[in-house]
């Protein structure tokens, strides 16, 4: 690997696994938010209308960063990836043309009316806003999403030309949009970006009511999220399954890696967790023997071709790696439905908010979703390697061939260094704003914890 | 090759970009330009009251820069991993320089101390203002042409992309912006911070119409290429004749007071001046002064005839909207703005 391929896949995966941070949480914000305005509009009470108010400010915040640093992501792929963008062009491009036309113009337009329209627009008008930016985050996960898929399970296209001048054009549009791999993917990403945002409500609110302030928008958000949370973690079961589903069906390579398996044709197993030792082929754990075989093919005697049928060259190279991402992933998916479902057991019992140790654990549950999304991307992006469209274009010959290895490592330097700050940055006004807490009007039950708390601004 | 309405697949795209790129000057031009002066404004309210006259629209503002870049990755997308990579710092700093502006934004009123304020303020200047010359610079150097090779590989040097034309239409822009920007400031403010932004619509202006000579004259001089297409098609020179009336008009404009119609002719002056760019460029998208070989034409970059087929029709569907949530995002924030709760 040369220092240009090296220098900018460190960059590419800094500069997306750092704005990965914020997409998520907008799309599942953007849906709690709406059912908060929801309720407002049909109850008129006012605790939901504060509780709107207070999660646009967080949310406004969230989206900011995530715009900043999406644009860096589509400017990347010309600047860093000159012959991946001329290759795929023709698809990548118009997957991302068509998300700034139909979703990016839709989200930016009415954030305005969301965050300042308060008073502009009557509140149906300013609830349809939300609606709308709601909407353009989902849509607009699935146009990146699509595009993604393509690279996973490419279809729909034929290649022109050879060598340097090769491309891939679209034959079949829909085929292209629709491919095998499309509709699983976007699904696992859209549900895990709810729980992501539901799972900063619940942690802000359980530790609202730990404080014992603003107690009553507390609950009532912990509820609305922990319903969220709930359906969405089971659902992530689901549509789990199904990916790794299309996982083994078109990259057998990915599925092997993820598993740590290596015989040519064998039963494979399914780790709970464990080691794996590329260079020996060996993988140490606790495992369900043929577990992975029983799951594929509802046998564990049923052979799964391991890494060792495909070509060196083709391999994944970071094995343990995406074992181990793929692993922590599933770990805190069930981790996230035993916690949401049990949550929603106490709630029942009518216990929940008195749990203290319960809440505690709400509170740093926020952590949970954003590394499971982290890590699913690794394994998805790290398990799709050598190649960057799949079985079509290595990596090591996407690169600009205008761009220096110097010229990488100045950007590189620079993005780190501000993504540090922006994150500090982030993180400290984040943290105003919750210990700031939600408006609350004319409440006699929360006016103490206001007086608390004078408004700023 | 296939036509819609009697105009080849690639011209269309090569319209329809022109006219994203032309949105994104005349929309983020201003309130990148409100950026380049918020430092001349000294009290802390005229502050806010200037940016909160960009808040709700600047960031539907930027959409129609991912939308024009995103187009230009689908349609020709030769074009766009060229000049991306052969212009990669100037653009990393351009991307930087859009998070520091974002965040500038957002964050400035966070908090009340007055350091924090004001170095959010000279951030989001200063980003304003190097983004308007990076955009500049780049389209200096693509009115010039840059070094490809028969194979459209980049043979130049980074330095070289700061020449003195290229510099000059850096200015250029960025004091088109200023006055655009001080012009849309007048018609969403008043009292004090109002008058004082006349005087500075009167000075930027002077200076513009500066710029704007000098670039004409370099152009000229300089860069005889851009200017070929009036010998074949002498009937186009109504064009550049529409730009002088049209900047005079916004000197014009300014004197009489009528801000809203200086507004529309600087909109109109940063389309005109891109469309004689285009007018030069076309058929090609970049040309190349090493050799003639390394013009990269809209016909050799284009994608697919299919693709763009259904671009087309994913842009004729798509841009009436993008066209309507801008409207009705500006007419919801019509008027003169009145700081409030949630105003940043």
């Amino acid at each position: 690997m040369d220092n240009v391929e090296l220098l900018s896949r460190i960059q590419f995966a800094f500069t997306i696994a750092f704005h990965y941070i914020y997409p998520p949480l907008s799309i599942g914000l953007g849906v709690c938010l709406v059912v908060m305005e929801g309720l407002y509009l049909k109850t008129k009470d006012k605790v939901y209308e504060e509780l709107t108010r207070f999660w646009v400010r967080i949310f406004a915040l969230i989206f900011g960063i995530g715009v900043a640093t999406g644009i860096v992501m589509e400017f990347e792929f010309g600047t860093n990836w000159a012959t991946y963008s001329r290759y795929v062009g023709d698809i990548f491009g118009s997957a991302l043309a068509a998300e700034g036309i139909f979703a990016f113009a839709l989200e930016s337009a009415f954030l305005g009316i969301l965050l300042f329209g308060w008073n502009k627009v009557s509140p149906h008008v300013h609830f349809m806003a939300t609606v709308l930016v709601a909407l353009g985050s989902i849509f607009s996960a699935l146009w990146i999403v699509v595009a993604n898929s393509w690279q996973q399970t490419p279809s729909g296209y034929r290649i022109e030309g050879e060598g340097m001048t090769a491309r891939a054009i679209v034959t079949d549009f829909w085929a292209m949009v629709f491919n095998p791999s499309s509709i699983e993917r976007y699904s696992h990403v859209l549900i895990g970006a709810l729980l992501a945002g539901s799972f900063l409500v619940l942690s802000v609110s359980a530790w609202y009511i730990l404080k014992k302030q603003y107690v009553v928008h507390a609950q009532a958000a912990f509820r609305i999220a922990l319903w969220v949370a709930a359906v969405s973690s089971l659902g992530q079961l689901f549509t789990g399954h199904k990916s790794a589903e299309v996982v083994t069906k078109y990259q057998p390579a990915k599925l092997a890696a993820m598993e740590g398996h290596f015989e040519k044709s064998a039963p494979a197993d399914m780790y709970l967790m464990g080691w794996v030792d590329a260079k020996e082929q060996k993988t140490t754990g606790l495992k369900i023997p043929g577990g992975l075989s029983l799951l594929v093919h509802q046998d564990v005697k049923a052979p799964i071709p391991g890494l060792n049928s495909i070509k060196p060259e083709d391999r994944p190279t970071a094995v343990n790696f995406v074992f181990q991402t793929y692993h922590l992933m599933v770990a805190i998916g069930m981790m996230l439905i035993a916690l949401s479902l049990f949550g929603l057991f106490m709630l029942y019992r009518k216990r929940l908010f008195e749990t203290r140790w319960l809440m505690i654990v709400f509170v740093f549950s926020v952590l949970l979703p954003q590394i499971a999304n982290q890590v699913g991307w690794y394994t998805a992006e790290v398990g799709r390697q050598p190649w960057v469209v799949y079985g079509l274009l290595r990596t090591s010959d996407a690169l600009s061939q205008a761009v220096k290895a110097e010229h990488v490592l100045a950007s590189l330097i620079l993005f780190t260094f501000i993504y540090v700050m922006l994150f500090a940055l982030f993180v400290y006004l984040l943290n105003k704003k919750i210990l700031h807490g939600p408006d609350v009007v004319d409440s006699e039950e929360e006016e103490a914890s206001s007086r608390m708390n004078p408004v700023l601004n | 090759m296939e036509t819609v309405l009697g105009i080849d697949l690639p011209t269309w795209w090569f319209l329809l970009i022109g006219a994203l790129i032309s949105g994104y000057g005349i929309l983020d031009g201003f309130d990148l330009g409100a950026g380049a002066i918020q430092l001349f404004f000294r009290k802390e309210e005229s502050r806010r009251i200037a940016l909160n006259a960009i808040g709700p629209v600047w960031d539907g503002n930027e959409v129609w820069l991912v939308i024009g870049a995103g187009s230009l990755f689908a349609a020709f997308p030769l074009v766009y991993g060229t000049i991306l990579s052969v212009f990669y710092l100037p653009f990393i700093l351009f991307l930087v320089a859009i998070i520091f502006r974002a965040i500038s934004i957002e964050f400035r009123s966070k908090e009340k101390m007055k350091w924090w304020r004001q170095l959010w303020d000279i951030s989001f200047c200063v980003s304003s203002i190097v983004i308007s010359l990076l955009l500049g610079l780049i389209l200096g150097n693509l009115i010039q042409g840059i070094p490809l090779n028969a194979k459209h590989e980049f043979i130049g040097r980074l330095r070289d992309f700061f020449n003195p034309y290229a510099l000059l239409v850096a200015i250029t822009v960025l004091s088109l912006f200023m006055m655009h920007g001080a012009m849309y400031l007048i018609m969403k403010t008043e009292d004090r911070i109002f008058a004082r932004l006349t005087v500075m619509a009167n000075n930027t202006s002077k200076f513009f119409i500066l710029c704007f000579m000098a670039t004409s004259m370099a152009t000229l001089i300089y860069v005889p290429h851009m200017t070929d297409i009036f010998k074949s098609h002498p009937e186009l020179f109504i064009l550049p004749i529409a730009a002088v009336l049209i900047v005079l008009n916004i000197r014009r404009s300014i004197e009489k007071r009528q801000y809203r119609r200086g507004f529309v002719s600087s909109s109109i002056t940063t389309a005109l001046l891109l469309i004689l760019f285009a007018m030069g460029l076309y058929p090609n998208l970049v040309l190349s002064n090493a050799d003639p070989q390394g013009n990269i034409s809209i016909y050799e970059a284009a994608s697919s005839t299919g693709s763009l087929k259904t671009m087309l029709l994913i842009a004729f569907i798509g841009m009436p909207l993008v066209a309507t949530y801008t409207v009705f995002m500006f007419w919801t924030f019509r008027g003169k703005v009145k700081l409030e709760e949630h105003s940043y």
